[in-house]
C-alpha cells in the first residue's frame, strides 16, 4: 500500500524546468529518504506534495486519492528554510499553529502539554520565541509538525541547528512514528541519516528520478563484489577470477588487501584460496554506502 | 475561512498588545487635546493682574482708559522723574507717560518698564491711544460720534447652499477645515499601516515563517488575514482616539470652565478660532452653529467607507510589495510609485479647494488610487450623491483588482529568497501559473 503515488510529474518555473516527469511510490509505514544534490527539485517536488504551488502536468495521489485541500490536515510538514515569529510566546505560536491545522483549542493544548513532557520543556510555554536558543527554536517546529498527528510527515533537513543530542531525541522520535504506522518522507544531504533511517530512497538529480527502492535493492543494486580481507603476510599471487584491487600494510607483518570476485564465483572460493596463501584475520564484503552510491548516480552523469 | 479568522486574531491581537500600539492610543489624543487645552490654557493663564501707571500731563486721557481682567490703569499726578523713580522700587508693570502734545502731531507718549512690555500690552496702549485720539479729533470737527457709528457698516457674506432639501446655511471656511482633516487623516492612516503591512510581510518572509503556514493555508489567505487583521488594529486606534481626544477635550472644557455646549467632534475644525475667543461664547455659538451645518452623518459614513476602501486598496499593494523583496531598504524602490498617486492627492488639495465641483475634482474622486484623500475634501462641498456612489462604486473595484494583483504577485514572492526583483520579474510572477 502506497502513501503517495506521484505520476509524471512536471513542473517550470519559466524557461528553468525544476521537475521534469517525475514518478514515485512511497510506501505507507516506511521511512523513505528522497536524496539529491543541492537544487535538484526535492523542495518543488515537496511544495507539490503540500499543496503549496501546483504541478504543472501530472498528479499526486494521497491513499489512492488525488490531492486536495482536505489532505493537508493529514500532512506535516517540516521547511528546510523554517522559522517563528519571533515576538510570540512558545505556547501561543504552537496553539496557533494547530489551529491553522484545524485542531481545536482543547485538542492543542492536551497535544502541546505532551509534547512539552516529552521533550522535557514543561516551563517555556510563556517563553517568547526570541529568547530560545536556535537549536531550542527547532524544537519547537518540530513539535509543530508533528502536533496535530499527520499521517504523513515531510521532513526537509530535520537535523540542521540540533547538536548530537537532539539529533538523537529526533531521530528516536522518527523512528518511533514509523513504527506506530506513520510514513516519514526525509529530505537530507547527511547521507549518514539515510543509512541509518531510511527503508526506501528516491535519488533526483538535475530535475529528474534517477534512482528509487528500498535500500536493500538499491545496496545489491550498486554491489561492486570486492571483499576486503586482512591477513599475515603479503599476498603475492591470487587465483584466476580474483583481482587484488589493492595492498596496503597496517601494521608489521598484517595487510589489509581488497579482492574483486569476478564473473562466476563466490565468496567461498575466494576465502577458500586465500587460506592456501596467508593466515587470514578477517573477511568482509564491502558493501557501498549510500554516500559511495550517492556520489558516483550524481557524477555518472544521471542516467541509469 | 475559519483559518482566515485565526490569522486576523494573531495579526490583531499581536499588535493591539505592543507597546507601541498602547503608547501610540494615549499619546495620539493627547496631542490632539493638547492642541486645544494649550491655547485655552495660555488664554486663561495670565491670571495677576498687571498694573500700569498713568501720569497724563495734556490732560486729555483723564479717566479714560479701562482696565482688562489683567490690566488695570493707575493715574497719579507727580513729576516725571518722581514717577520713574517710583518703578523701581513699587511693584508696577509700566509707566505710562503722555506728555502735552499737538492732536494733529501726537508724539512724545513713552512707556516706560524694567522690561519691554508684551506685544499684546503694546498693542493694546496704542489701539486705546488711537480711538481716544481720534474721538479726540471727531468732536473737535463736530462729527457726532454716534452718528458716524451709525454710518460705519459690518459686512459678513452669508452662505446658503440650495439642496433639494431645502436652503441650508454653508461656511466655507468650516467645510474646509473638516475636509482637509478627513483627507489627511486618511492619508496618514494608508501611510502608518500600509507600512506595517509591508512590514508584517517582510517579516515572515524573513523569519521564514511563512513556508510552514502556508502548508496549513493558501498564500492569499494569509494574506487577506494580515491585511484585515491590521486594518482592524487601525480601526481599533482610530476609535481610541476619537474616543480619548473626546473625553480629553470634555475634561479640558469643564475644567477651564468653558461651555461651548456642542458639537465637540469637530474640534479640529474650531481649532484657529479658539485661540481669541475663549471668552467669546457668542462667536464660538455662532461657529458651532455653521459646524452644524456640515453634513455629519453622510461625512462620518463616507469617511469610514473611504478609511477601509483606502486601505485596502493600498493595504494589499504594500503586501505584495513585501513579498517581492527581502529586507526593508529593497522595499523602497516599489513603496514609491505606490506612494506616488498619495502625495499626488495631498498636492492637489488646494487646487480641488479653488473648485471643488471641477473637472480635476471629478476625475481625481472617481479614480482609486486618488479618490479616497480627494472625494472626502469635497464631501464637506456637498458633491452630488451620485457621484460620491460612483466613487465608491469604483473604489470597490479598485481594491478587489489590486488585491487580485497582490495576491498573484504575493504566492510566489513570499517562497522567492535572494532573488533581486525588478519589475519585469514582477510581471512574470503575475503571469505566472499557481
Amino acid at each position: 500500500m502506497d502513501i503517495l503515488t506521484i505520476k509524471n510529474i512536471h513542473k517550470s518555473y519559466g524557461d528553468f524546468m525544476a521537475l521534469n516527469d517525475i514518478n514515485m511510490s512511497v510506501p505507507k509505514a516506511t521511512i523513505f529518504g528522497l536524496l539529491g544534490p543541492n537544487g535538484a527539485g526535492k523542495t518543488t517536488l515537496i511544495r507539490i506534495i503540500t499543496q503549496i504551488i501546483a504541478a504543472d502536468q501530472g498528479t499526486v495521489l494521497m491513499n489512492d486519492e488525488p490531492l486536495k485541500p482536505e489532505h493537508i490536515r493529514q500532512i506535516g510538514y517540516l521547511p528546510e528554510e523554517r522559522g517563528l515569529y519571533k515576538k510570540m510566546k512558545v505556547g501561543e505560536h504552537l496553539l496557533y499553529l494547530a489551529q491553522l491545522k484545524g485542531l481545536s483549542k482543547k485538542d492543542a493544548m492536551d497535544r502541546i502539554k505532551v509534547w512539552f513532557k516529552k521533550f522535557d520543556i514543561a516551563g517555556w510555554w510563556g517563553k517568547k520565541v526570541e529568547d530560545l536558543s536556535k537549536g531550542m527554536q527547532q524544537k519547537i517546529q518540530f513539535i509543530a509538525t508533528v502536533l496535530h498527528d499527520p499521517e504523513l510527515l515531510i521532513l526537509d533537513e530535520p537535523f540542521s541547528g540540533f547538536d548530537p543530542i537532539n539529533v538523537n531525541i529526533i531521530k528516536d522520535e522518527i523512528l518511533n512514528f514509523a513504527k506506530e504506522g506513520k510514513t516519514i518522507l526525509l529530505s537530507t544531504h547527511r547521507m549518514e541519516s539515510v543509512e541509518e533511517l531510511c527503508d526506501h530512497i528516491a535519488l533526483i538529480n538535475k530535475s529528474e528520478k534517477i534512482l528509487e527502492g528500498s535500500k536493500k535493492e538499491i545496496k545489491e543494486q550498486f554491489k561492486t563484489n570486492i571483499f576486503e580481507v586482512q591477513h599475515k603476510d603479503l599476498i603475492s599471487e591470487i587465483e584466476n577470477g580474483f583481482e587484488i584491487i589493492k595492498q596496503e600494510q597496517l601494521d608489521e607483518g598484517i595487510y589489509k588487501t581488497s579482492v574483486k570476485i569476478l564473473n562466476g564465483k563466490g565468496p567461498n572460493e575466494l576465502l577458500r584460496s586465500l587460506i592456501d596463501h596467508v593466515e587470514v584475520h578477517s573477511f568482509i564484503e564491502k558493501i557501498p554506502s549510500m554516500n559511495e552510491i550517492f556520489i558516483t548516480t550524481v557524477k555518472g552523469g544521471g542516467h541509469e | 475561512m475559519n483559518k482566515i479568522l485565526l490569522i486576523i486574531r494573531r495579526e490583531y491581537i499581536t499588535r493591539v498588545r505592543k507597546k507601541s500600539f498602547i503608547i501610540m492610543s494615549i499619546v495620539g489624543p493627547l496631542l490632539f487635546g493638547l492642541m486645544f487645552v494649550i491655547p485655552i490654557w495660555l488664554a486663561s493663564r495670565e491670571g495677576e493682574e498687571k498694573i500700569i501707571e498713568v501720569l497724563d500731563d495734556s490732560g486729555y486721557f483723564r479717566g479714560k482708559f479701562e482696565g482688562t481682567e489683567t490690566l488695570s490703569f493707575r493715574y497719579i499726578d507727580k513729576g516725571i522723574d518722581d514717577a520713574k523713580d517710583d518703578l523701581k522700587t513699587k511693584d508696577i508693570y509700566g509707566l505710562l507717560y503722555i506728555p502735552k502734545f499737538d492732536l494733529d502731531n501726537p508724539k512724545g507718549i513713552t512707556f516706560f518698564g524694567e522690561k519691554n512690555p508684551s506685544i499684546e500690552v503694546q498693542s493694546l496702549l496704542e489701539r486705546f491711544l488711537k480711538n481716544e485720539i481720534e474721538d479726540l479729533k471727531l468732536s473737535r470737527s463736530g462729527i457726532d460720534k454716534e452718528q458716524l457709528e451709525k454710518i460705519k457698516t459690518d459686512i459678513d457674506l452669508n452662505v446658503i447652499n440650495i439642496t433639494e432639501k431645502g436652503e441650508k446655511e454653508g461656511d466655507v471656511a468650516i467645510a474646509t477645515a473638516a475636509g482637509y482633516f478627513a483627507s489627511l487623516l486618511i492619508y496618514f492612516f494608508i501611510f502608518l499601516y500600509g507600512v506595517q503591512t509591508l512590514r508584517g510581510v517582510i517579516e515572515e518572509k524573513t523569519s521564514r515563517i511563512v513556508e510552514i503556514i502556508i502548508s496549513s493555508v493558501k498564500p492569499f489567505q494569509l494574506m487577506m488575514g494580515k491585511i484585515i487583521g491590521i486594518g482592524a488594529v487601525g480601526l481599533t486606534q482610530f476609535l481610541l482616539w476619537v474616543i480619548l481626544t473626546f473625553v480629553i477635550y470634555q475634561g479640558a472644557l469643564s475644567f477651564y470652565d468653558v461651555d461651548f455646549s456642542k458639537s465637540p467632534q469637530m474640534e479640529m475644525a474650531q481649532n484657529g478660532q479658539m485661540v481669541d475667543s475663549a471668552a467669546n461664547n457668542e462667536a464660538m455659538a455662532e461657529i458651532f452653529n455653521k459646524i452644524d451645518t456640515l453634513n455629519f452623518p453622510l461625512l462620518l459614513s463616507t469617511f469610514l467607507f473611504y478609511f477601509l476602501g483606502a486601505y485596502l486598496f493600498y493595504g494589499s499593494l504594500f503586501a505584495a510589495v513585501g513579498s517581492a523583496v527581502d529586507n526593508d531598504s529593497d522595499a523602497q524602490q516599489f513603496q514609491l510609485p505606490i506612494t506616488l498617486p498619495l502625495i499626488l492627492s495631498i498636492i492637489m488639495l488646494a487646487a480641488i479647494l479653488r473648485d471643488p465641483h471641477g473637472d480635476l475634482a471629478f476625475w481625481a474622486s472617481m479614480i482609486p488610487f486618488t479618490s479616497p484623500v480627494i472625494m472626502m475634501m469635497r464631501i464637506p462641498f456637498d458633491p452630488p450623491m451620485w457621484q460620491i456612489i460612483l466613487s465608491m462604486a469604483l473604489l470597490v473595484v479598485g481594491f478587489i483588482f489590486t488585491t487580485w494583483l497582490a495576491g498573484r504577485i504575493y504566492r510566489i514572492g513570499i517562497l522567492m529568497h535572494g532573488t533581486k526583483v525588478n519589475y519585469k520579474i514582477l510581471g512574470k510572477w503575475l503571469m505566472m501559473k499557481n
